[in-house]
């Protein structure tokens, strides 16, 4: 029943290499004057990434993690300050080329659609940017946009041309931008919540979109989300992120049903379930990206931590004091947890790698 | 006697083009203590409904029916028996906590002001009952000088229930509360109110989009589709056994991690929901509906008993078909 994972074959097609992005606060006047220094948000901070060549990913975390922040990086819509995106192998040069074959899918259709545009004109924008679809071209513009529309399930695509967006419901909307996004043939698309802001009826049906364009169309997908419910639905591959760093990734089924660090059990935790509420929830608020803890960032807010189990381990010194970067722990399913990496050294039980 | 009993409620605006049927025939009851959850999509008429409950709802709005809380009719009260029940009997917990604080008082005197106007104490003995209200709610008392803008979202959130709790109401409507919430934040919140709910006694009457959500806090379900109940009953039954099939295609937009029935197979409905001012003949679901026939596009169907303590709008269950979950 378990799909074929798409994981680590062949070469990837984005991959982002130990990633930092800074986001710098506000400072007043006055405080500026008398030398006060701005804090300084690593929203993004130290991210390796590999997308394969059409899988989709979820990456995953609580708001405020810095997903999307990420998402913006890739596309280069936010500068990082240190790192690598590499785009089939080599750093990205002319951000223009790689915008046709790197496209976003934003999370409010109804925000990034003109609304003085028809619908024809919003999809044909990319099109035009690029120069290409002229008279010489394979395909004429028109053909073009009448493709996209056609692949984002908006069929015949000829009634939707002089539409605009405010005649249109909101799954539709969310057609319209995703045919945006597929007008140029792209190779990956970036989709921030994509379904967030639809109705729980039609969310299935957008996600059923995206998941054929992967199957029909080979594009690999970055899908950035808060619900772990629509990872388990549509992605081959799961990201957790917290504060900055991805704690765990592997594949889908792997991490939700059997998820090493605890950061990813306390999201499982929080999925609504029937049965009522007596499973243990994460105290206190989002994580505060101006002030990273030290050692695991994660330990202030740790299960584990606060119930003794990692001091029990003797690895509580470690869990406050020593960052750690991922491990592996199972077949291409990665952690970063100390005490996750103790209990691994000492398991008895021969681990399946 | 029911705490709260709505009785065939319809609401209709006037618009300019022409009257817009929100709410077209919704009864249900609340007893003391109860959770009822109400789960629809937008434009369902969900909020329409709990204006309505609260007689909140603009001129424009024309209102039949019942509303009757305690036995006594919320429509036909007079404007000031209407002041005194509101916030005493009644209290609501609104969406949107980021806007419905005011941003220049402090948040201790913004409860504070709903004890006194409703003469339940002078005003040092309404800050002493604000902290306490606060404490209640999971905040340190001393929070309550503080202006809304320096507490989170869902500190925020926790105010506003501290605030519907202030004159110790029997039935606190809950609109979307968890909804602008971070899933964390949201868990943390569901707790609270649940805690409370068992704590005080209280009746709830919870309104959301997220029928995941209402199934761990609630008794019983009211599936809400074009102004229409199509599904009541039992929640773990209307969740986990839909006898509709609109309730068994909103059950599938929250699928069970770990189930492989929906692993790479998301599933949904094609087309939206109606737009109130355009509602289809017969069964309002009818052009969506997977399993519609001949009959559906005619005939109007009613709440006909699909056992379990459920009751669905559908004519396959009246014609004693099972609709079951579909993956």
């Amino acid at each position: 029943m378990s799909a074929p994972a798409t994981t680590e074959v062949g070469e990837p097609v984005l991959e982002v290499r130990d990633l930092h992005v800074r986001f710098q606060g506000r400072l007043g006047l006055g405080a500026g004057l008398v030398g006060k220094k701005a804090v300084e948000a690593r929203a993004v901070d130290g991210v390796n990434l590999k997308l394969f060549p059409g899988e989709v990913l979820a990456l995953a975390g609580e708001s405020g993690c810095g997903k999307t922040t990420l998402a913006r990086t890739i596309m280069g819509l936010e500068k990082p300050r240190s790192g690598q995106i590499l785009f089939e192998g080599k750093p990205l040069a002319d951000l223009k080329k790689y915008r046709r074959r790197v496209q976003m899918v934003f999370q409010d259709p109804t925000a990034a659609l003109n609304p003085r545009q028809t619908i024809y004109e919003s999809v044909a924008e990319g099109v035009r940017i690029h120069g290409i679809g002229r008279a010489s071209d394979a395909l004429t513009e028109e053909q073009m946009v009448a493709r996209a529309l056609s692949r984002a399930g908006l069929r015949p695509p000829e009634r939707f041309y002089l539409n605009y967006p405010h005649e249109l419901s909101g799954g539709q909307r969310q057609r319209v931008v995703i045919a945006g996004a597929l007008v140029l043939d792209p190779e990956v698309i970036v989709a921030d919540e994509p379904v967030s802001s639809l109705d729980a009826s039609v969310r299935g049906e957008i996600l059923k979109l995206l998941l054929g364009l992967r199957n029909d169309l080979d594009i690999a997908m970055l899908v950035v989300t808060h619900d772990l419910g629509l990872a388990w639905t549509i992605a081959d591959r799961v990201a957790v992120m917290y504060l900055g760093r991805i704690v765990e990734i592997g594949p889908a089924e792997d991490v939700l049903t059997r998820p090493i660090h605890p950061y990813t059990e306390a999201l499982l935790n929080v999925v609504p379930e029937a049965g009522g509420l007596d499973r243990p929830f994460l105290s206190g608020e989002p994580p505060d990206p101006t002030r990273i803890p030290d050692g695991c960032r994660f330990h202030p807010r740790c299960p584990e931590v606060a119930s003794g189990a990692a001091k029990a381990a003797g690895v509580e010194a470690k869990c406050t004091g020593e960052d750690l970067g991922l491990e592996r722990f199972r077949v291409e399913h990665f952690a970063a947890c100390h005490l996750a990496r103790l209990r691994a050294a000492t398991d008895t039980e021969p681990s399946d790698v | 006697m029911s705490l709260l009993s709505v009785r065939d409620l319809t609401v209709t605006y006037r618009t300019q083009s022409g009257p817009v049927p929100a709410v077209r025939g919704v009864s249900f009851d609340i007893d003391r203590g109860e959770v009822l959850g109400m789960a629809g999509e937008s434009g369902c008429g969900k909020s329409t409904v709990v204006n309505a409950v609260m007689r909140l709802l603009p001129p424009k709005a024309q209102v039949t029916g019942e509303v009757l809380l305690s036995g006594e009719d919320v429509l036909k009260m007079k404007p000031g028996r209407l002041r005194a029940v509101r916030w005493t009997e009644a209290a609501v917990i609104f969406q949107g906590a980021m806007h419905a604080l005011n941003p220049v008082q402090r948040i201790g005197d913004q409860i504070a002001e709903a004890i006194v106007i409703h003469g339940q104490s002078g005003e040092r003995e309404a800050l002493v009952r604000v902290g306490a209200l606060l404490e209640q709610v999971g905040l340190p008392p001393r929070r309550l000088n503080d202006y809304p803008h320096e507490l989170s979202g869902g500190q925020k959130q926790r105010v506003m229930i501290a605030m519907a709790l202030a004159c110790s109401p029997s039935l606190v409507i809950a609109d979307e509360p968890t909804t602008a919430l971070d899933v964390m934040v949201q868990a943390q919140v569901l707790k609270l109110l649940n805690e409370l709910q068992h704590e005080l006694g209280l009746a709830i009457l919870f309104i959301t989009h997220d029928l995941s959500v209402l199934v761990e806090v609630c008794d019983q379900l009211a599936i809400m589709y074009a102004g229409k109940i199509v599904e009541e009953g039992p929640s773990v039954k209307v969740f986990g056994q839909p006898a509709h099939p609109y309730t068994s295609a909103l059950a599938g937009a929250f699928p069970a991690i770990g189930d492989h029935r929906f692993r790479l197979a998301p599933s949904g409905l094609g087309g939206d929901p109606p737009q109130p001012e355009a509602i289809p003949s017969g069964c309002s679901f009818h052009p969506r509906c997977p399993l519609a026939f001949e009959e559906c596009p005619v005939t109007v169907p009613e709440l006909y008993p699909a056992g379990d303590g459920r009751r669905a709008a559908c004519l396959l269950v009246e014609h004693g078909a099972r609709v079951g979950a579909q993956p």
